[in-house]
């Protein structure tokens, strides 16, 4: 036993030594098997990789193979296991079992700096990027080993224009749309010549244009050798995109097919076990007038990287369901603030119901009306520790049979919120069950399910189907419309083009602070929200 | 490398179990230091908690500790589940006795049944500004409460020695920094001839049911709730933190006033400069213990008040030093907290290797 080296890691070491046969004994067995044909080794197979957390199990039994220059889709819906597998392959979480084979050779793969040194590169879905250094300062971190700026920045001019990703490498990164802080994370990779790029929904924050510039870099890059894992839930970008796609499941691999021959019904049954619900939204017959109303809104944002407001302009008739698209931090969050009423404004900057009520809080406003379903659940539309009953309290309690002389009624409350919950669907376990135990999709049903109940005159849902399943989504998006439907005026802030327009009367966009007027939805397509999505800077650029 | 991962789902019962097992894991450290200091221990248990409950007089006493520590508990736990930690009840509760001294001091020779209940009221309001003070504080100035709190405790002790040693000393005293002693109708009239327990008890007796009648069914204790375990939720549902702050505060301030009004006008009958035991620094233990929960409250309180007890018989028959009790409070909430700890979270495990052998025998099965 060498002397500087611990005992447990000397054992561990033995170990992986006397099992050096059966690595080149794996490597024939998968020799034997009759993969796809090609005279190459795959660049990447995965054998057998199972993954447990406590309580779930992420990855079970996942096999996988990705050829040179093949760019192949990781398809599921969350939850499916997806990111869990790339994470693996990265090296930032280990698996339970199973192995991975890079271009023949059977590795481990410690940590992502491993995953590096192979050349395995990954762009992550949330950008890891500092917003105070500049394009070339955030790549020279990644780097590793010594480097000169000045070099580094002519070899980011160099990669950015070869691959069709302009980035100037001087500029500050708070300073950059999403777009191109992708493309920086983008070129940081590309930088360490990979063999293998994994990237983890690219496109969820998007413009259509966007995509398209996207999709024609990584087409380029596909032709030059580099295999691609493109990890995504939108059917009809695997389909423009991919050589191949492995369906996931539960953490299972459900199916592989060529995306090309498959139709999005049957790839949709492979991913969510049955065919793709549709919404219907029938016209709306009933009286309309103004139930929400925006006007000149402005607000200055005190933090330098936060988004301002200026004259924001909004109506919401009743009956009709109103999209506000756009790209995350473009003033989402400061217009939802001061729609709610979190953030306060002159009175007369937001009219429910005609009724100036900009100067009133949050609580003042739900009594005139207003419903608000936040896009953070946990811990926002919901307290994660309390019980449905509790959480179902937190906005009902203005209703007389739950509250009565500053007392509230347990009893009551658990009536209520069970009601809630065969209502909407909602599954768990009991008015009793946390907040926290139930999944993202049961949660957003028994939240938006509370709001509905309220019998609001507005109702303002930001992101209501982040991260939830198919299933959910398409009851989440139905029952939107029929209260609409019924009479209320619906305020829907999303990032899902798709999802606007399949709800949605009108569509507006907010870009760098300005909203644009709504466009009935049949005027207009995704091509042109995209293009004001980018906003006036980018359409100049 | 952190030692400690979250628990998916931290046990309910642990969570009740954390007590008694900080209790039985104090108990046995505690028999260490005895074994250290050279007394038997299961001697020391017998002198610290079943000695004193043999007499009527061991239960007066522990009734008479108990009373302010459950009081002043049930007033901190409010807060602590708003997260508003006021860590200076001990300041309230002098404030509280200072105020309600005034009144018998300047009511002295007077004989009228309003004086012992202007007294109390008078402590409420002592306490209640030493808290709205913090709560000001922090709502305009977002300054910590829990720093505000402590350091008001020392501005009120140093009020309390510059009153007792100037302008409310005793002219007919022998230059003791103390008060006169009150007259019998600013005292809490004793319950039994002979015992110190008094009539202030009935106050906490009236308490605590209504603490378990607000924190179960009131609309304001469910938004406190809400403020503190998900501050975000509070804001998005329009409960207004400021007012969390304010109540918390002053309810807390108010009972540890009200406290402190009971201790003077009972077993102490003057304003001294020794006035309290540290009651408002137990009483953050006592809350702790009681899980925040009204009744475990008054468990926790019973306890905490034995180990006071236990404290000054285990001086006296064994020469202790008096320090022992503080020791008990000490392990006691360290226990706690550290049993806390592993409730909600677990020790990391090592991670496993991939198990090699499995594969082998997968793939030859195979094979």
């Amino acid at each position: 036993m060498p002397p500087q080296m611990k005992r447990k890691d000397y054992l561990r070491w033995r170990r992986l030594l006397d099992f050096r046969p059966f690595e080149e004994s794996c490597f024939l067995c998968y020799m034997s098997v009759p993969a796809h044909s090609s005279d190459l080794p795959p660049r990447l197979a995965l054998w057998h990789v199972t993954k447990r957390y406590p309580g779930v199990v992420a990855n079970n039994d996942v096999s996988l193979t990705v050829k040179p220059g093949e760019i192949h889709a990781v398809l599921g819906e969350n939850g499916a296991g997806k990111s869990t597998l790339m994470k693996i392959i990265y090296g930032a979480v280990h698996a339970d079992e199973g192995h991975l084979v890079w271009n023949g050779q059977t590795v481990h793969i410690a940590n992502p700096s491993a995953a590096r040194q192979l050349g395995i590169g990954m762009v992550f879905q949330h950008f890891q990027l500092f917003e105070t250094l500049s394009v070339v300062e955030n790549i020279a971190l990644a780097l590793e080993g010594a480097f000169d700026l000045k070099h580094l920045a002519e070899r980011v001019s160099e990669v950015s224009a070869r691959y069709g990703l302009p980035l100037d490498p001087q500029r500050l990164v708070h300073s950059l749309s999403v777009g191109e802080r992708q493309r920086v994370e983008i070129v940081r990779c590309l930088l360490q010549n990979p063999q293998l790029l994994i990237l983890d929904e690219p496109t969820s924050v998007l413009t259509p244009q966007a995509v398209r510039a996207l999709f024609g870099t990584l087409r380029q890059l596909a032709s030059e050798g580099v295999s691609i894992l493109y990890i995504s839930h939108k059917l009809h970008e695997i389909q423009a995109l991919c050589d191949r796609a492995t369906v996931m499941r539960d953490g299972r691999v459900t199916g592989e097919a060529d995306p090309r021959q498959e139709t999005a019904a049957s790839l949709a049954s492979m991913m969510i076990g049955r065919e793709l619900p549709v919404c219907s939204a029938p016209p709306y017959h009933g009286e309309s007038s103004a139930v929400l109303e925006v006007r000149g809104l402005d607000y200055h944002n005190e933090d330098p990287f936060g988004a301002s407001l200026h004259g924001v302009d909004l109506v919401v008739n009743r009956g009709e369901v109103v999209g506000i698209a756009g790209i995350s931090g473009n003033g989402q969050a400061e217009l939802l603030a001061a729609l709610s009423g979190e953030q306060l404004s002159a009175p007369g900057c937001v009219l429910i119901g005609g009724e100036p009520v900009g100067h009133l809080h949050a609580g003042k406003r739900r009594d005139k009306g207003l419903a608000f379903v936040p896009e953070e659940r946990l811990g926002r539309g919901a307290v994660p520790a309390m019980t449905l009953a509790q959480n179902f309290l937190l906005t009902s309690h203005r209703k007389p049979a739950l509250r009565r002389h500053g007392l509230i009624s347990r009893t009551r409350a658990r009536e209520f919120a069970a009601h809630c919950i065969e209502r909407f669907d909602v599954r768990c376990n009991g008015v009793l069950s946390a907040a926290r135990s139930l999944s993202g999709g049961n949660l957003q049903k028994f939240i938006v399910g509370r709001e509905v109940l309220q019998e609001p005159k507005v109702m303002i849902v930001a992101q209501p189907t982040w991260g939830v399943d198919v299933g959910a989504s398409a009851f989440l998006r139905q029952t939107l419309l029929d209260i609409a439907r019924s009479g209320v005026g619906v305020l829907v802030i999303s990032e899902e083009l798709e999802e606007l327009f399949e709800i949605c009367d009108r569509i507006a966009v907010l870009a760098g602070g300005h909203l644009s007027m709504p466009v009935a939805r049949a005027l207009t397509d995704a091509e042109q929200i995209g293009l004001l999505m980018a906003g006036p800077q980018q359409q100049a650029a | 490398m952190q030692l400690l991962e979250p628990r998916a789902n931290p046990s309910k019962l642990m969570r009740w179990a954390a007590p008694p097992l900080a209790i039985m894991l104090t108990l046995l450290a505690a028999a260490a230091i005895f074994v250290l200091l050279g007394k038997p221990p299961l001697q020391a248990f017998h002198v610290f908690f079943i000695e004193p409950l043999q007499d009527a007089n061991g239960w007066s006493e522990l009734l008479l500790k108990a009373s302010p520590l459950i009081l002043i508990a049930q007033g901190l736990a409010l807060g602590f589940r708003a997260r508003i930690y006021n860590i200076g009840a001990e300041g309230q509760f002098l404030m509280g006795a200072i105020c309600a001294s005034g009144v018998a001091i300047y009511t002295d020779g007077m004989t009228s049944a309003w004086i012992l209940p202007a007294m109390v009221v008078a402590g409420a309001i002592g306490g209640g500004l030493w808290g709205a003070l913090p709560a000001w504080l922090k709502t305009h100035y977002n300054a910590e409460e829990t720093l505000t709190t402590l350091m008001l405790t020392y501005v009120a002790s140093y009020l309390l020695s510059w009153l007792v040693g100037g302008p409310w000393r005793d002219p007919g005293g022998t230059n003791f920094p103390q008060s006169i002693l009150f007259s019998e109708p600013a005292m809490f009239a004793p319950l039994f001839e002979g015992l110190r327990v008094n009539s202030s008890v009935f106050i906490t007796v009236i308490a605590v049911p209504l603490f378990w009648l607000f924190v179960s069914k009131s609309f304001m204790a469910y938004q406190l709730a809400v403020g503190g375990e998900a501050p975000a939720a509070a804001r998005y549902a329009g409960f207004s933190a400021r007012r969390t702050v304010w109540v918390s505060l002053i309810v807390s301030g108010v009972t540890a006033g009200i406290a402190g009004a009971s201790e003077a006008a009972g077993p102490v009958g003057q304003l001294t400069l020794s006035l309290s035991p540290g009651y408002g620094f137990a009483a953050i233990i006592v809350a702790w213990v009681g899980r925040l929960h009204p009744i475990g409250i008054v468990l926790s309180g019973l306890l905490l008040a034995l180990i006071y007890i236990g404290g000054d018989a285990a001086q006296v028959s064994m020469q202790l030093p008096s320090a022992i009790s503080w020791l008990f409070q000490g392990m006691l909430l360290f226990f706690l907290l550290g049993a806390d700890a592993f409730v909600d979270f677990r020790l990391k495990r090592r991670r496993a290797k991939p198990r090699l052998k499995d594969h082998v025998n997968d793939e030859e099965g195979r094979a």
